[in-house]
């Protein structure tokens, strides 16, 4: 009988043993990301342990997707150092200097990361299948039948057994976006970023979407960093939220503590406004 | 009027084609392929490198696209076939002699240098288009740079150079002709300016000329066409060759039913207002 684990295919053994569980699987260490002279991140440091869900909350332009992208590095870090299972996943310190890290030791990093984007970002010149086994294949080295029986149990997951054929594009928003779910989770990532995956949609599948997700967190162990502005998703899924102003973390604890007791004005203000829109 | 007495007399000619006036249509052919071939090849190469974020790939492709696209095609035949070979005439023992003396060979590397370095701004251009989410796919999927081009990047990206390189390769066409000044290459309009000498039946094969050249370059740009229809179809947009050709066509697909790339949400008031027909964008 498959485990809820299987289901999914995260490699929860394998990322136990890996790394002893005192090591985080994320560690930000004094952080700081600058577009020219704008300062977007500053002095930044946080950690997230293994299997933790951490949700980034703040007012747009606090830096929440940036933290993301950081991670998965789509953005160059200009200062401070990233940790991932503790090893530096862009610079190392070495002899008191900023040193690069080796492609290649960069690509064994990123490996373990996947990523659900806002607007899908499905590959258009492939079929729903070939999104979902194009990496595993070709990145991971897998067979293509493996591969391929992963892909179709990931579809049923996403409640799309039915589409491995289709164009993406000829799919709605909401559809195209379990896709892109199925296409990360079938790289088995230890760790999954969310950047305001419901942003783009009709608000009537966003339940769908969010479900599906909710799914894959009571299933597996997989660390979660999320972007979202779904405060009830927020506060279901997530261990931890970190509320985030002018590029700082303001305020960090439990979801319950935070959104039913904050103790800083800022964050009352925030979740106000962003409450009585929901 | 003497002109319209002999007027049979001069389209009697038009479908008299002498064996020389085919094989200057098989070097035109021969000089539209391979250089088309060639400067495709380049156009690929130096667009990438163009593209790269890399400074010392990006500067010496920039200086190769510039310099040959800044010259004129006519001058740069003029080098290789007389400068050049003046170099192995005066030093008999360099490598390559057979080559250098092959005028038709470097009648093609001349057309693919040209317009191969006009290829290159239009492939950089189009790699340019495809939208940033979709690198940043790549590299979220922990794609190599060969992997993530060759199968998400290029795919894409072929469809929109399609149309430049169609127009391109027209104009690589009609400039071979200029091939004609060419020794030892005898193109169509060489063999065509050929018989205008010893005969008096010049108007009937210029008037060859203008409907071959125009011939070619129909089917080019028809061949063009196909490519293009089918990449679209690849992308999810628009219909399959198939459909096109079938004799009963189903409803024109419209062009991406779900606007997955679009950055801006949709307003509720759009969604209401049936998409706009061709017809009535084009009378504006």
């Amino acid at each position: 009988m498959p485990t809820p684990n299987d289901a999914v295919g995260i490699r929860p053994a394998e990322a136990a043993s890996s790394t002893s569980p005192e090591v985080p699987v994320i560690e930000f260490v004094d952080v700081e990301k600058r577009f020219g002279d704008n300062i977007v991140l500053k002095d930044l440091n946080f950690s997230v342990r293994r299997g933790e869900r951490v949700t980034l909350i703040g007012p747009s332009g606090s830096g929440k997707t940036t933290i993301l992208r950081l991670v998965m590095t789509l953005e160059e870090l200009t200062g401070g150092y990233i940790f991932v299972d503790g090893e530096p996943l862009t610079h190392r310190e070495k002899d008191g200097r900023r040193v690069a890290v080796s492609p290649k030791e960069q690509k064994k990093l990123r490996t373990r990361i996947g990523m659900v984007f806002q607007q899908f970002n499905l590959f258009p010149n492939m079929t729903v299948l070939e999104n979902i086994i194009e990496a595993p294949i070709h990145v991971l080295g897998q067979s293509k039948a493996e591969a391929t029986a992963k892909a179709h149990s990931l579809l049923e997951q996403v409640g799309l057994p039915d589409k491995a054929d289709q164009h993406p594009l000829s799919l709605s928003g909401g559809q195209q976006q379990r896709v892109a779910i199925a296409r990360a989770l079938a790289m088995d990532p230890e760790i999954l970023l969310l950047d305001e995956v419901t942003s783009a949609l009709d608000p009537e599948v966003v339940g769908d979407v969010l479900n599906i997700l909710r799914k894959v967190a009571d299933t597996t162990n997989v660390t979660m960093l999320i972007v979202t502005h779904e405060m009830s998703f927020a506060r279901d899924v997530s261990h931890k939220v970190m509320m985030f102003d002018g590029g700082r973390v303001i305020e960090e604890g439990a979801p319950e503590k935070i959104f039913s007791d904050p103790s800083q004005e800022r964050t009352k203000q925030f979740l106000s406004a962003v409450l009585r829109d929901a | 009027m003497e002109f319209f007495e002999d007027w049979p007399q001069y389209f009697e000619v038009a479908i008299n084609w002498s064996d020389r006036l085919l094989a200057g249509l098989w070097t035109t052919i021969q000089l539209t392929l391979f250089g088309g071939i060639l400067a495709f090849l380049i156009a690929v190469a130096l667009g990438l490198l163009a593209g790269s974020p890399n400074g010392w790939l990006r500067i010496p492709a920039r200086v190769l696209i510039e310099f040959f696209r800044g010259i004129s095609l006519v001058v740069l035949l003029f080098w290789l076939m007389f400068v050049l070979p003046q170099i192995w005439m005066r030093n008999p023992d360099l490598p390559f002699r057979d080559l250098v003396y092959n005028t038709f060979l470097l009648g093609v590397i001349a057309l693919g240098l040209n317009y191969g370095a006009y290829g290159a701004e239009a492939v950089r251009a189009s790699l340019t288009t495809v939208a940033s989410g979709q690198w940043e796919a790549t590299t979220a999927l922990s794609m190599s740079w060969p992997h993530k081009m060759r199968r998400v990047i290029f795919p894409q990206a072929w469809a929109l150079m399609l149309p430049s390189l169609s127009n391109l390769w027209v104009h690589l066409l009609k400039g071979s002709a200029i091939a004609y000044i060419m020794p030892f290459v005898s193109d169509l309009t060489a063999e065509l300016n050929q018989l205008r000498r010893p005969t008096d039946i010049w108007f009937s094969h210029a008037f060859i000329g203008l409907v071959v050249y125009f011939i070619l370059a129909l089917v080019l740009t028809l061949f063009m066409q196909t490519l293009e229809a089918r990449a679209k179809h690849k992308l999810g947009r628009g219909p399959s060759i198939r459909e096109i050709l079938s004799p009963a066509p189903k409803a024109i697909v419209p062009d991406a039913p779900v606007a997955a790339s679009v950055t801006e949400p949709k307003s509720d008031a759009g969604a209401d207002v049936p998409p706009r027909s061709p017809s009535e964008g084009g009378a504006r």
